[in-house]
């Protein structure tokens, strides 16, 4: 298993300390959730994070979630396996997949309740939908860690919990950011709370209420 | 009152194009030109197809060159593009397009004679410099989010693929369709030099003063560009690129030692062939600058400012025609014809016909560069004005065209006239294989005297000048803050 810890990290924005330092660890089988406020520096610190270990096996699925418009749902989730294939295999793809892909992708999408909507360009997808399409590629992506920018603040009650579920189950480890203090409760083992670029709060999520949490805020 | 910038320099211009407009010959010499005119114009009411076998087959190859060159331009050009970081190969890129692709069909004609493989690298290298800087542009301009969430050990071709080119693929596709419009006027003209295309075809008509097969033969290539986007679909596309290189014809075989002949020892300078030492090439160089290059660059620019400033005017006049502001549905469509007819005949087919018609001046020159660029940017304002909401009481007529358009339309006016600034020297210059004494005619006249050594520093010091005016262009814009988005049409 890899190790995934910070030491003394700091982010800068020009000339202007933004986040840090802070220390911290990634244990095994932890799935973090980041909170606080918006700025509070939950974004920069997850980009640190995958700066880092990039050359470890992390998975990113960023707010943004940096789809390909152009292309088919099935290939944008195809993408998260683009190093498992050669090259010639991945540019036929292109052109016509194979079955077996299609398969497991469709069975993904249709975890995630889009299945119908697999040949459909991205481009043409409503925000929910290209959200459980990124949720869809990290998933399919494997990994040891998942790192994760407001993965489910596109969709709505059931299907936050269920896509959480998925992509908490999905990975060993996992450090997500999140505004909904009941999700991260109930799908995290841990809550990381930040304020002003600094870690203000540490602790497992048993200890934890999302009332205690709302001092954040 | 203190003038603005733009004022400022659009006086300059004007006061400079006045300057050279009376420094230059700019006469009618043929002694009825009028009547000429007549002739071809009753040529084009009254088209003679019968001679439907020879002008179907330059329609066939003027469209087979124009896919394979534009092919393999396109081709090369993403090579170029993905390795245009790298500051040689901006410069290459910007140093192939310099060179018009008349000049090298020139080139080409001398080494590979009147083979297929001349018109096609003709086009396939210029349009590779264009290519490769407008694909590096929209590459450059894709999300690069995409590649950062992309497996780390993916590939680089599948990243590639999969992360850039998959999201600049309309814009690709796009830009290489309109390429191919260019291509189809670059091939047409080819034949001016002896490609089996239309070109050729107009120039046998014209000498034999067969107007009405001149008629048809302009007929034929408006109907082909105009229906260009009914017959070029994406998934004919692969087709067409298959099929075209059977279409070139055989022309004349190679002669691969004149090939290497040509590259080996005629462009050589001559008093390096004959080992003649240094101070002989600096005197022959010298030589060969003072009574050549310079007059031919003079000529060249004076020609250029007066061309551009009556782009300019017409092109003023006349995007009113196409704006939905002063036009009704009718007249709109009508305007467009004309503005399409303008833009899709090539300067440098213009120009023929009108020193046919009028005798060797300028004047033919200007007119055509006019014609045909004035087209172009008059359909890209006219364009750009339908973007804009009038209030319901704005006023109508002149007030409307000077309170409410100009002054809206002026910044991206003078941006695409820049833009074009380039464009109109490269053509000038090539103009002078037509008889006006620009550096093409010094080019052609070397080369008819078998001093391609003399041709080869001519067309260098063309490409030079044509890069300098690029960047001048450019400085221009940047002093006077024009930004007219991101504009590519330029062929």
């Amino acid at each position: 298993m890899s190790d995934f810890a910070l030491k003394d990290a700091e982010a800068h924005y020009g000339a202007t300390r933004v986040l840090g330092p802070l220390s911290m660890r990634i244990a095994a089988g932890e799935r973090v959730a980041l909170i606080g406020k918006s700025g509070a520096g939950k974004s920069t610190l997850l980009s640190l994070m995958f700066d880092r270990w990039q050359a470890q096996n992390v998975a990113l699925m960023p707010q943004a979630l940096g789809l390909v418009d152009t292309l088919s749902v099935f290939h944008n989730v195809y993408m998260g396996r683009l190093d498992r294939h050669r090259w010639w295999r991945n540019l036929a793809t292109l052109a016509k997949p194979w079955r077996r892909d299609i398969d497991e992708i469709k069975a993904l999408l249709d975890e995630v309740g889009i299945g119908e909507k697999r040949w459909t360009p991205c481009g043409e997808l409503s925000g929910g939908q290209r959200q459980r399409v990124a949720a869809a590629r990290v998933l399919y992506q494997q990994g040891d860690l998942l790192l994760a920018d407001e993965p489910v603040s596109a969709l709505d009650g059931p299907q936050a919990s269920h896509v959480m579920a998925m992509l908490t189950e999905g990975y060993p480890q996992a450090v997500l950011a999140m505004h909904d203090l009941e999700l991260a409760l109930a799908f995290c083992t841990r809550i990381v709370g930040l304020k002003d670029g600094a870690i203000v709060l540490d602790a497992p999520s048993e200890a934890l209420s999302s009332a205690t949490l709302q001092d954040l805020y | 009152m203190a003038l603005r910038a733009t004022t400022r320099v659009t006086l300059g211009f004007i006061l400079l194009a006045l300057v050279c407009f009376a420094l230059g010959d700019f006469e009618i010499s043929a002694h009825d030109p009028w009547r000429s005119v007549g002739q071809l114009l009753l040529g084009l009411v009254q088209p003679d197809f019968s001679g439907i076998d020879s002008l179907g087959e330059a329609l066939l190859r003027t469209v087979a060159f124009a896919f394979v060159g534009v092919g393999l331009g396109a081709g090369g050009g993403m090579l170029l593009a993905l390795c245009f970081h790298r500051w040689w190969v901006r410069t290459f890129s910007a140093f192939i397009r310099a060179i018009h692709e008349l000049f090298w069909a020139l080139i080409f004609l001398q080494s590979f004679g009147l083979h297929p493989v001349t018109g096609l690298l003709a086009i396939a290298i210029p349009y590779a410099g264009i290519f490769a800087k407008v694909y590096a542009e929209i590459l450059d301009e894709t999300d690069p989010l995409p590649l950062d969430v992309l497996p780390r050990r993916a590939g680089r071709l599948s990243k590639l693929v999969y992360a850039r080119l998959s999201q600049a693929w309309p814009h690709l596709v796009s830009y290489t369709a309109y390429r191919l419009e260019c291509g189809l006027r670059s091939s047409a003209v080819l034949g001016f030099v002896g490609m089996p295309t239309i070109g050729y075809h107009l120039m046998a008509a014209f000498a034999q003063g067969h107007y009405s097969t001149v008629g048809a033969l302009l007929l034929l290539f408006y109907l082909l560009i105009g229906t260009l986007r009914w017959w070029v679909r994406p998934r004919l596309l692969p087709v067409y690129l298959l099929v075209a290189p059977f279409l070139l014809g055989t022309g004349l075989p190679i002669t691969w030692s004149n090939v290497t002949r040509f590259f080996t020892e005629d462009i050589v300078p001559s008093p390096l062939k004959r080992g003649e030492g240094l101070s002989a090439l600096w005197e022959w160089f010298a030589q060969l600058f003072m009574n050549q290059a310079l007059p031919g660059i003079l000529n060249t620019l004076l020609l250029t400012q007066v061309a551009l400033v009556a782009t300019g005017v017409l092109a003023l006049a006349l995007f009113p025609v196409i704006s939905r502001h002063f036009t009704h549905r009718a007249s709109g469509a009508a305007g467009h014809v004309v503005l399409v007819i303008m833009r899709s005949t090539p300067e440098y087919m213009l120009a023929f016909i009108l020193l046919q018609l009028w005798g060797p001046s300028m004047l033919p020159a200007v007119v055509a560069l006019a014609l045909h660029n004035g087209g172009i940017i008059a359909h890209l304002v006219g364009r750009r004005s339908n973007e804009i909401q009038l209030r319901q009481d704005a006023p109508h007529g002149i007030d409307r065209y000077a309170f409410e358009m100009l002054p809206r339309l002026y910044g991206p006016f003078l941006a695409l006239v820049f833009y074009r600034w380039e464009i109109i020297m490269r053509e000038t210059a090539i103009l002078g294989i037509l008889g006006i004494a620009t550096l093409g005619f010094y080019v052609d006249s070397a080369i008819q005297e078998i001093r391609f050594d003399r041709a080869m520093v001519l067309i260098l010091i063309t490409a030079l000048i044509n890069i300098g005016v690029d960047v001048l262009a450019r400085r221009l814009r940047g002093y006077l803050r024009l930004r007219h988005g991101v504009n590519r049409q330029q062929c």
